[in-house]
């Protein structure tokens, strides 16, 4: 036996089974065209992943639905949706570039190992160019680091956390929706107008990044239209029963709650304020009031009545365009779709993850063709119309989406399930936009584009 | 062979085949088929089966051999991988020191949380572990942000200092984790007629790795210290009586463990440089419970096959989705294909956790040794009918 294994033998085998090993990868790399997956028959495939289970399992099954319903339209099947209203008319209802659009779906269970996992299976099993989806910031930044190494897009879906475009920013990384900070700057304005400039506000801050980012922006945006805030204090975000954190907020003085609570914990904490009998108190002749900074459609649901009356801002509506006219156009072009296959209105998750896939066709149609570094240029400080925001623009120095915000209140009375915010007043743009280089967005950089090999 | 016996040596060079050759193994379909949905020989996923494959044999050393079962496991696992990733913030993207620090932290807080949750056995012990474990994750999802980046996670940056490395590579990125060199992700796509085989060196890395963590095992089974092991699981009590001492042995089990799972973390964050406070939930040492079960309890190679089960089911059976279901049946009838549509899509994609609870109650409530006993049986029986086909076929002849 040892003969057959001489110390020399065994080095000799070594050394051309390395240099086999290696040498195929530079030969691959320079056989492909370049970059990552490049698609080489007739079809693209686009990598969807979402929470499937997990809190936000019901997001995550609307941001599929709208992901199945864009590449319907860019496949040329159905009524085109918002392709009728962008304002560029690349895309022709051929696929993208003329290659036929398929998908592969994953289930990011809302933890950043998972999302990764997903997204990498994607991207070495399934060779997905473009990777999408998401319905929280920790994964959005998790996936969109991955995205960079492996070299190929990231379209971030819901994720509102600063970070994502702010010190976790990535090259090959882009995010439609909006952030912490234009919720902000959109509320303030609008709190004041509604409640005065003379207020107090206690928050309740999910205990967490997001938290922190959207604590921070509400806080210093109303603090300078004068409103004073007495305390912040953080919550466990497994925290279910809130009652011990809303007792102390009677005796605190204020006479504003700010809830920094997304999901389940926005649900609950808001339903132990109402029902602590917070909305109906009085603090030196003030009514008191509750405040959520991020509202989703979901999230109302599952408050129930006791979102009537409170005030937060919002991406998105699907009112919008039947309520403020044509400046939002694009927006019942997407509902009349989305409502007739599904026979229900989109949420504003649903939205982003469709004009974000749109947006990304888009980009690498422009561009002629599909290497992440091409696609970033073409998206990088792109201004574009029709896709239910109004005028927008994908800002080059951090890949963010500049657009009105919307502020919306609870309704009273709701007519149906769908139906249960209004929109107060929208925001123009200008009103939210920031230096890239603004404090609460400060110590990231995006690299360069990177097209992996 | 290297001072096994003859047995332990087939496991071993079995386990050393298979590992080798998982990217043929794992990749049975041409790509272009339907059923290439099932190909397993990715990188990422391969890489996942060994990493857990070495969790779950650390694991395997304390819940098999002592009978202490710790819901607490998972914190080590993030301990090494937040070590890892410091080291390649800080000091090189090497995975050598990585590595070893990650071991140093997972083996040190093992010390401490060992120490403590030992003075208790039983389901206290199991408590204790997890409250250990989860307050540790409470810790590094909020708490302690600045250090484990919080619910984003611990990541590299391009400002990191690196001081025997590169902060980013000339092209602007962040490097890669690498062995000297070598990028860990460094592949080789090898098509052979229809066939597509991937042949990565972070998977090597890693399987090099997980068969000297498996040799370890096996000689620590088969040691006196392995013995003592298996005698505070059997009778604690008689072995008191007898003026043996069991705390240092289960203490040194502990330890042990929880380096096998600070060498998985580390592990993990070297195929994939990023920490997140989820790897220490609680759920995550429920997995590794399950994947030691599943397998097989106190057996040599359940824990790698468990694993491996439970890495399968959640990365290839949850991306099956109802449009790949129907493009399956669509020669069937309409209704027909609807309603076997229906049947099935509960039990994948998003279901795929009640399949894997189904398999699971399968194995507990028929084969309590797990997969390991299910394969035993089969080869049981196989022996058996050929040898009463032998005796039949002789019996003429006498």
């Amino acid at each position: 036996m040892s003969k057959n294994f001489t110390r020399r033998g065994v080095l000799k085998t070594g050394a051309v089974a390395g240099a086999g090993l290696t040498l195929p990868t530079y030969l691959r790399a320079a056989g492909h065209e370049g970059f990552t997956n490049a698609p080489t028959g007739s079809t693209v495939t686009l990598g969807f992943n979402v929470p499937q289970t997990g809190p936000y399992a019901d997001e995550g099954a609307d941001e599929l639905r709208a992901y199945e319903l864009a590449v319907e339209h860019l496949n040329g099947e159905g009524d085109g949706g918002m392709l009728q209203t962008f304002s560029s008319k690349a895309l022709d209802g051929t696929g993208i570039l003329g290659k036929k659009v398929e998908y592969v779906t994953g289930d990011t269970q809302t933890k950043s190992d998972a999302a990764r996992a997903s997204a990498k299976s994607m991207i070495e099993k399934d060779g997905a160019i473009m990777i999408t989806g998401g319905s929280s910031s920790g994964v959005a930044v998790a996936v969109q680091a991955l995205c960079q190494e492996a070299g190929v897009m990231f379209m971030a879906g819901l994720t509102h956390s600063n970070d994502t475009t702010g010190k976790d920013r990535r090259a090959n990384g882009f995010r439609h929706f909006f952030n912490s900070y234009m919720s902000g700057a959109a509320l303030a304005p609008i709190l004041v107008d509604q409640y005065g400039a003379d207020r107090k506000a206690y928050h309740l801050t999910a205990d967490y990044n997001w938290g922190y980012t959207t604590e921070e922006a509400v806080r210093s945006s109303t603090e300078a239209l004068g409103w004073e805030t007495v305390a912040t204090v953080k919550t466990p975000l497994t925290q279910t029963d809130f009652s011990s954190y809303i007792a102390p907020v009677i005796s605190s003085g204020a006479d504003v709650l700010v809830l920094n609570h997304y999901g389940g914990n926005m649900v609950n904490s808001l339903t132990s304020a109402v029902q602590f009998g917070l909305r109906a108190q009085e603090v030196a002749g003030k009514k008191f009031e509750i405040v959520v900074p991020l509202y989703s459609e979901l999230m109302a649901r599952g408050a129930g009545e006791n979102i009537a009356g409170i005030l937060g801002s919002q991406n998105w509506d699907w009112k919008i365009e039947n309520q403020l006219g044509s400046r939002y156009s694009g927006t019942n072009a997407f509902v009349k779709s989305f409502g007739e296959k599904y026979g229900f209105p989109p949420s504003q998750a649903a939205h982003t993850c469709y004009v974000q896939t749109l947006l990304y066709a888009d980009a690498v149609q422009r561009a002629g063709s599909f290497a992440p570094c091409a696609v970033v240029e073409a998206l990088e400080g792109f201004e574009f119309d029709g896709m239910g925001n109004g005028p927008t623009l994908y800002r080059a120095e951090d890949h963010q989406c500049f657009k009105d915000v919307l502020v919306v209140r609870g309704k009273e009375n709701p007519e149906n399930e769908f139906d249960l915010v209004e929109i107060v007043e929208v925001t123009p743009v200008d009103q939210v936009t920031y230096a890239s280089d603004h404090p609460q967005f400060a110590g990231g950089a995006l690299g360069t584009c990177n097209n992996g090999a | 062979m290297l001072g096994l016996n003859k047995q332990d040596t087939t496991i071993l060079l079995v386990v050393a085949a298979l590992t080798i050759f998982a990217p043929f193994i794992l990749n049975p379909f041409p790509v272009d088929s339907a059923m290439a949905q099932f190909n397993a020989g990715y990188p990422d996923l391969m890489q996942r089966f060994v990493i857990f494959g070495i969790f779950a044999i650390g694991f395997n050393i304390l819940f098999g051999l002592t009978g202490y079962l710790s819901f607490g496991h998972a914190a080590f696992l993030g301990i090494g991988s937040y070590s890892a990733v410091w080291m390649f913030k800080l000091l090189s993207m090497n995975v050598i020191p990585a590595i070893i620090l990650a071991v140093i932290m997972s083996g040190l807080f093992a010390v401490v949380i060992g120490y403590v949750s030992l003075r208790r056995s039983g389901i206290y012990f199991s408590i204790l572990t997890l409250a250990f474990a989860m307050m540790m994750f409470a810790l590094a999802y909020s708490v302690l942000t600045p250090i484990t980046g919080g619910e984003t996670g611990l990541q590299l940056a391009l400002d990191d200092p690196r001081i025997l490395g590169i902060s980013a590579t000339p092209e602007g990125n962040i490097p890669t984790p690498s062995l000297f060199g070598v990028e860990m992700r460094a592949s080789t796509t090898v098509p052979v007629g229809a066939w597509e085989f991937t042949f990565n060196f972070g998977y090597y890395f890693c399987a090099l790795i997980m068969l000297v963590a498996f040799y370890l095992s096996v000689r620590i089974f088969r040691s006196p210290f392995g013995l003592t092991l298996r005698a505070i699981k059997s009778n604690q009590q008689r072995l008191n009586y007898t003026g043996v001492n069991p705390k240092p042995y289960t203490l040194a089990a502990f330890v042990i463990s929880g380096m096998y799972a600070g060498l998985a973390g580390a592990l993990m964050a070297s195929m994939d440089p990023l920490a997140g406070a989820e790897r220490m939930f609680w759920t995550q040492s429920g997995e590794v419970v399950l994947m030691t079960i599943l397998g097989g309890v106190g057996t040599l190679f359940g824990p790698v096959l468990g694993a491996g089960m439970i890495k399968y089911m959640e990365n290839i059976i949850s991306k099956i989705n109802s449009d790949i279901l129907h493009s399956w049946f669509a020669f069937l009838p309409d209704g027909l294909e609807d309603l076997i549509v229906a049947i099935i899509y509960p039990f994948i994609g998003k279901g795929w956790h009640l399949t894997l609870g189904l398999i699971f109650m399968l194995v507990v409530i028929f084969l309590p040794g797990g997969l390991v006993e299910g394969g035993q049986r089969v080869r049981s029986w196989m022996k058996n009918r050929g040898k009463s086909k032998e005796e039949t076929s002789q019996t003429p002849a006498e």
